[in-house]
């Protein structure tokens, strides 16, 4: 599957403004000002393998409806592009944050969670990218990407989100 | 007829207990579920026996006053409404004068302090029958552990009038949290359970969450994401030693608890996608398989005789209360109402399930039988979550967060009846109390 990428600053200054939390984990270290040039920059975003091309263009997350861990058909096409992507880029490994929304508790949201990392974790392991590249962790509802209290916001916080990581995991 | 004999260790010192005898009167508050009226006590500053004992006796009759009022079932006769003053801890009690301003208990202490050591005796009297109530108490201790003091003298009061074990002289253990909601910071802490003399437990470099105390308090359990994934760890409170309990690669562990014997962890173990319950053998570190459902199990709570776990499940769609045996097998549900129920908390009295309810968007904490019946919700509001027991089952702390992006979580207690809500002051916010034993 292709998926195509148009306007890339457009839609990675859109990715920047929609994400309040880009130094947390899973922030690149990437200064994104250094753009500007012409040419590809190795590291930002319009190089097509860095981390920073993964997060804007192919998309790092996926979103799950009220207690829901099923990856749904918008989800799917992303975890679709994650799966080409680390295809073509196997110097990376990942990590899959789950997340939930503060609605409900702390322990079930953490097992909450887990269930929505994992999911994701076996879309991608069904797409041909090898289990021991991929680890999960949960963090319940402890990360808020968004931090109003309303459906607004709870809908961008149940997530899964794939962080990347350069090198070999356990 | 009052024959109890106050056994009291004060760090490393012990009490003595005066021999002085008083016959029982009335004076006595039934604890039940009905409103009550609270019942008027004097506490006039304590007698400062030398010049070193003025500000501790000041302080700890201020500290006794605050205790008595923060259960809402005493209320403080204002000092300026005093018609005599008590300045002679061994002259007789002007009844009269304490009748006349409605008082039903008065409270008599005296203080003195040698070097770093203090002295403080009371004694309880019931104004109505012109009598003391239970004998008087002495007890020995350091300057810097006067507060406690305090709480001892008020553990009695309390003791005498309610018939209950007192709860004043107990910890709380919890997790500090500064920061906005979007970059919250959490640290381990405890404090006396009026919100004094917090101490961090760890710094705020991994996140932390949902300590819990041993029977004896002196080991915390708590989560941390200090290798980057949620693993459950046993912290020595007086050495601040820790340890991992749990680290199979690959899998994550919360909700950890221990049995009432302390030797045992019930907790939960996340890996594949799902969650299961677990119960570990806390000094062999062998754990055996509780729950193999390919739903949800979390946040387990001993029965206070160790038999029967508690747990939260929603094998059934949604998040529902069970108990179980606590080797694993058949479990029961418990809860029945509309909404989704968690954190279920067994009463060390046994008798009663304290939970945190979520229903048409409001978080609810509640309390049912242990056969699901007769559920009563004592708070409400946008997010009330995670209760916890004073040691004495009457008295629930839990956390209180508040809506939109400026949330703060805040700790608060309340009588298991509902009444006497009140925040619990911390340096910063906080969450996920858990109340320590009796000291």
């Amino acid at each position: 599957m292709n998926i195509t990428f148009k306007a890339v600053m457009v839609v990675s200054a859109f990715a920047l403004a929609a994400c309040n939390n880009p130094a947390r984990l899973g922030g690149n270290g990437v200064d994104q000002s250094a753009g500007g040039a012409a040419g590809v920059i190795p590291g930002s975003a319009n190089d097509p393998t860095s981390i920073a091309f993964f997060q804007q263009n192919v998309g790092d997350r996926v979103l799950f409806t009220v207690d829901q861990s099923t990856v749904n058909p918008e989800g799917q096409v992303v975890l679709d592009g994650q799966a080409n992507w680390l295809l073509s880029n196997t110097s990376y490994t990942a990590v899959i944050e789950g997340h939930a929304d503060e609605q409900g508790t702390r322990e079930y949201n953490l097992a909450l969670g887990e269930r929505r990392a994992n999911a994701a974790r076996d879309y991608l392991i069904s797409k041909g990218i090898a289990g021991n590249r991929l680890q999960i962790v949960t963090f319940g509802k402890e990360r808020p990407a968004e931090i109003c209290s309303t459906e607004a916001c709870y809908s961008k916080n149940r997530r899964a989100v794939t962080v990347l990581a350069t090198g070999v995991t356990g | 007829m009052m024959t109890r004999v106050f056994a009291i260790m004060l760090a490393g010192l012990f009490g003595t207990v005066a021999t002085v005898h008083a016959q029982q009167g009335p004076l006595r508050i039934e604890i039940t579920e009905g409103v009550i009226e609270p019942l008027p006590f004097a506490v006039p500053n304590f007698v400062a026996e030398n010049a070193a004992a003025q500000e501790f006796a000041a302080n700890m009759s201020r500290v006794v006053a605050t205790n008595l009022a923060s259960t809402g079932l005493f209320r403080e006769v204002p000092q300026q409404s005093y018609i005599s003053q008590l300045t002679d801890f061994a002259a007789p009690v002007a009844y009269p004068d304490w009748r006349a301003i409605n008082t039903q208990a008065l409270i008599a202490g005296a203080v003195s302090v040698s070097g770093d050591s203090v002295s403080v005796k009371f004694r309880l009297y019931d104004v109505t029958t012109g009598a003391e109530l239970g004998q008087g108490l002495a007890l020995n201790g350091t300057t810097a552990g006067w507060r406690r003091m305090a709480h001892k003298v008020s553990d009695a009061v309390y003791s005498r009038i309610t018939g209950e074990t007192g709860y004043f002289d107990t910890r709380v253990v919890f997790v500090s949290e500064s920061g906005g909601k979007g970059d919250r910071q959490k640290r381990l802490a405890i404090m006396d359970q009026d919100g004094a003399n917090v101490q961090f437990l760890t710094d705020s470099s991994a996140l932390v969450l949902a300590p819990r105390f041993s029977p004896t308090g002196d080991r915390v359990l708590y989560t941390s994401y200090e290798t980057g994934f949620p693993k459950i760890y046993v912290l020595d409170v007086g050495s601040v030693q820790k340890r991992v309990l749990q680290s199979e690669a690959g899998t994550m562990s919360f909700a950890p608890r221990f049995s009432p014997d302390g030797q045992r962890v019930v907790y939960s173990l996340a890996s594949s996608g799902n969650t299961d319950l677990y119960s570990m053998d806390i000094n062999t570190g062998s754990s055996i398989r509780l729950t193999s459902a390919p739903s949800i199990e979390t946040a387990p709570s001993y029965s206070p005789d160790g038999s029967q776990i508690v747990f939260e499940s929603d094998r059934s769609g949604s998040p529902q209360l069970y108990i179980m045996n606590a080797s694993g097998g058949e479990a029961r549900r418990i809860s029945s109402g509309d909404g989704r129920y968690g954190t279920p908390v067994w009463s060390p009295r046994g008798d009663l399930v304290a939970f945190t309810k979520q229903n048409k968007g409001r978080f609810h904490i509640g309390v049912m039988r242990t056969d699901g019946s007769r559920e009563r919700l004592i708070t409400a509001s946008f997010l009330d979550e995670g209760p916890t027991w004073a040691p004495n089952g009457r008295v629930l702390m839990f956390h209180r967060e508040t809506q939109g992006a400026s949330g703060r979580s805040t700790l608060y207690s309340v009588d298991v009846t509902g009444r006497a809500l009140r925040p619990v002051r911390t340096p910063d916010g906080g969450s996920d109390p858990a109340w320590g034993p009796l000291q």
